[in-house]
């Protein structure tokens, strides 16, 4: 019979203390293509076909005389096609994942950014979760990556439990929906139950991009777009999956111990970075 | 192996195709089950729907529904695509001579409208009871949302003198823990499960249809997203699809980084799959080892491909880019250190073994005629494995090793993975050892109105995606046969007469996801 408890204990301890310092684990990883309209070609389109889900599109703006792109990050599935297709360098890559933010609006590309109303003070959150939030999560339809990065949450390396946040098997514990996937026909009703369960005051976290705003599986006749018009969303994570990093930021987001990184569609400057 | 002098299947455009009558496709079924084939899966689509009223000049039935089936013979490497139009007639059900169409079958009734005679199953299997579309969804064309109103499932009736003593349980669709959703009814008394009958397509998105209308080079994206944690065994089997479709030959490099991808994605399911197997066996530290590792390998993943799933990286004809190797063949060489003493440790394991051992028994029979894929079948001793048998990509230059096992338990399940990851792990290094210089992708251009068939063994099992493309070359119909679908098929039979104690093992033992069953 082997000795796993010393086994465990040789092993040693994994897990990472980031956020307060230490290594988040995304080395490497990809995140939402940086957008420089600057550089865009007149009369080019060449990322809005290239893009699947919709997250770039052709609107009419009469002010700029003529077509003008909008991309919205809510829409964005993070496939990296728009910046092989794009011909001036107007989308790059980059390592731009956390992606978080209260208020949908601010995962629309802006030129100039307004104030900061997604950071309005809702100090009581803090005070009453701050320390311990209990999350029920619902799968409405993913493609099952959101699910393997929120099981990865529980892994040594990440540890979700050594920042207070927990998984709650009842919606009656829960303060927090967190709810993956485009919204199913099927999964609608069940959906909704589980958010008239949970006792008051409670949150609401859009996580991946199904979830935001349908991604690629959304509208059709079998999914909705996402919890659009379905549920009041406190938080919108979109993402690929978003990587376990990325939701641990849009939590701690959530209870007001790290800060909103993106403004219309960009993020903030490295200082933003608690 | 190298019978009669075919190479990979991309290169000499697809498998034969075989006109059958639908007067003549019982017989044929049986001829070939009786020979030792498999029936490996069966679709419909409707050819030259735009065009219905010029079609009749074909003198067959245009715009109406056309069948296909794929079969594997006990010998030969492709395999053969049965083609029948049945026209007005009912097409009969195959499902009594070959099992494992039933799903099918009742799948294509749902989405395409078809009725099959005599098929022993006849209510819905993807459409939710009380969901109602407004056209065969899978029809050409816009489909309405569909109305649902919930009914009840039909459950088999409870009699005999202790039928009172049978309790229901209904458990899901939102179940404990993170998982995906589904339900699951078990009658039971006691301890003793009576019947099992789990409701998985809670989670049905119409993946299927969103190809329709979409440019054969974006449908990558899509079928990255049919299942996540299978996205480069449903990327490859689709672009093989449409390289077969195209008879475009993909460059030597792509070939050989294409199996890097497949390995690593194995590595990270089957690491995933131990520490959630010690999950359920209550092995604490097994579980937590099992999912560090996994979480080593997949953070490996995002610095070779900048993603942890390693999406974007397979496209029609090779590879978008290259991936970051350096340090690779470092890491890799850290997770085998950890790995070989700790398959060890779950081998040697008593209270893991004991848990394990005789627990959801699947005969070799019938993990067969039902249609058992990848690490469960050969977990039943059926020795089958399309890496080796229908080999694709280099998989033939490779030190391939298939493991198979003759426990049919949860613990020959768990042994086959063992020597899964053993052989990734050699994989990997011959790739990198032998990896070839030169371009990753060749041009792909599939002519208007071909088709094209593609394979890949996923973690889970055979991923295949059989396409058609209309007049304007953009997708006409994309049918996906995913291993989840065929292994949850074969599940509920190693639950019925077993105990609720072992449930949650024998689930975790077979490894399996909803979203790529439901699609």
């Amino acid at each position: 019979m082997p000795f796993w408890t010393f086994y465990g204990l040789k092993q040693g301890n994994a897990s990472t203390s980031w956020p307060a310092e230490g290594d988040d684990g995304q080395t490497g990883l990809l995140g939402m293509p940086r957008f420089d309209p600057a550089k865009c070609e007149e009369g080019c389109r060449a990322c809005a076909e290239a893009c699947l889900p919709g997250a770039i599109t052709l609107a009419d703006d009469p002010a700029a005389g003529g077509a003008r792109l909008k991309v919205d990050y809510g829409r964005c599935v993070v496939c990296q096609l728009c910046i092989e297709a794009c011909p001036t360098g107007a989308f790059t890559p980059s390592t731009d994942w956390a992606f978080g933010v209260r208020r949908r609006a601010d995962l629309l590309w802006a030129g100039a950014v307004d104030s900061d109303e997604g950071e309005a003070v809702r100090g009581r959150i803090r005070g009453i979760f701050g320390r311990s939030l209990h999350v029920r999560h619902v799968d409405a339809g993913s493609c099952n990556g959101c699910e393997s990065e929120l099981q990865a949450l529980n892994n040594p390396f990440y540890n979700l439990h050594r920042l207070g946040i927990f998984f709650t098997p009842s919606p009656r514990f829960a303060d927090l929906l967190l709810v993956t996937g485009p919204v199913t026909y099927a999964m609608r009703g069940p959906l909704e139950e589980a958010y008239r369960a949970m006792p008051e005051p409670r949150f609401v976290m859009a996580l991946g991009t199904c979830a935001v705003s349908g991604g690629t599986a959304g509208g059709g006749h079998a999914c909705g777009n996402g919890l659009q018009g379905l549920l009041p969303v406190d938080v919108y994570v979109p993402g690929c999956p978003p990587n376990p990093a990325a939701i641990i930021h849009a939590l701690l987001m959530l209870l007001e111990r790290m800060p909103q990184r993106v403004r219309g569609g960009k993020l903030a400057p490295e200082a933003a970075r608690a | 192996m190298n019978a009669g002098g075919l190479s990979a299947h991309a290169k000499v455009g697809g498998p034969p195709i075989r006109e059958v009558n639908v007067r003549e496709l019982e017989r044929c079924c049986r001829a070939a089950v009786t020979a030792g084939a498999r029936v490996q899966f069966a679709y419909a689509w409707f050819p030259n729907h735009a065009a219905d009223s010029s079609a009749s000049s074909s003198g067959l039935d245009g715009g109406t529904a056309e069948l296909r089936y794929i079969v594997h013979t006990a010998a030969g490497e492709l395999p053969e695509i049965w083609r029948c139009r049945p026209g007005a007639h009912h097409p009969p059900s195959l499902a009594p001579i070959a099992p494992l169409l039933s799903w099918y079958e009742r799948e294509m009734t749902d989405l395409c409208g078809l009725q099959f005679e005599g098929q022993p199953q006849p209510e819905p299997l993807v459409l939710l009871p009380g969901a109602q579309a407004s056209r065969p969804p899978l029809k050409p064309g816009p489909v309405a949302p569909l109305t649902y109103s919930p009914q009840p499932c039909t459950f088999p009736e409870v009699s005999g003198s202790a039928h009172h003593d049978v309790q229901r349980l209904p458990f899901g669709p939102i179940r404990a823990d993170v998982l995906e959703s589904a339900q699951f009814t078990f009658f039971y008394i006691g301890e003793a499960i009576l019947h099992y009958h789990p409701q998985l397509f809670f989670k049905y998105r119409g993946m299927e249809k969103r190809f329709e209308g979409v440019s054969p080079e974006l449908g990558v994206v899509l079928a990255e997203r049919v299942s996540a944690v299978g996205s480069v065994a449903h990327a490859l089997a689709y672009c093989q699809a449409l390289e077969s479709a195209a008879q475009c030959e993909v460059p030597p490099r792509a070939e050989w980084l294409r199996v890097l991808l497949a390995e690593l994605e194995r590595l990270y399911n089957h690491l995933h799959y131990f520490g959630h197997l010690c999950h359920t066996t209550t092995l604490k530290v097994g579980e937590a080892e099992g999912k560090l590792l996994e979480e080593l390998a997949k953070q490996l993943n995002a610095e070779a491909t900048g993603s942890r799933f390693l999406r974007s990286l397979v496209c029609p004809g090779g590879l978008r880019r290259e991936p970051y190797l350096r340090g690779l063949s470092a890491s890799l060489a850290r997770l085998r250190r950890e790995f070989s003493p700790y398959a060890e440790m779950l081998e040697s394991s008593t209270t893991h073994l004991d848990r394990l051992i005789t627990t959801g028994i699947l005969r070799k029979q019938l993990a067969f005629d039902l249609g058992a894929t990848g690490p469960i079948e050969r977990a039943s001793g059926v020795d089958r494995d399309p890496r080796r048998d229908q080999p694709y990509s280099i998989y033939r230059d490779l030190p391939l090793k298939v493991a198979v096992r003759e426990g049919c338990d949860a613990h020959a399940r768990q042994q086959v993975r063992i020597a899964e990851v053993s052989n990734s792990i050699e994989l990997i290094e011959s790739v990198l050892d032998g990896l070839p210089a030169g371009p990753t992708r060749a041009v792909c251009r599939p002519a208007p109105s071909s088709e094209g068939l593609g394979w890949a063994e996923s973690p889970r099992g055979s991923v295949y995606y059989a396409l058609h493309l209309d007049e304007t070359g953009r997708l006409a119909r994309v049918k996906i046969k995913s291993p989840s679908f065929s292994n949850w098929r074969v599940f509920p039979y190693t639950v019925h007469d077993s105990n609720m104690m072992d449930y949650a093992i024998n689930e975790a033992s077979f490894g399996l996801t909803i979203a790529g069953c439901a699609r």
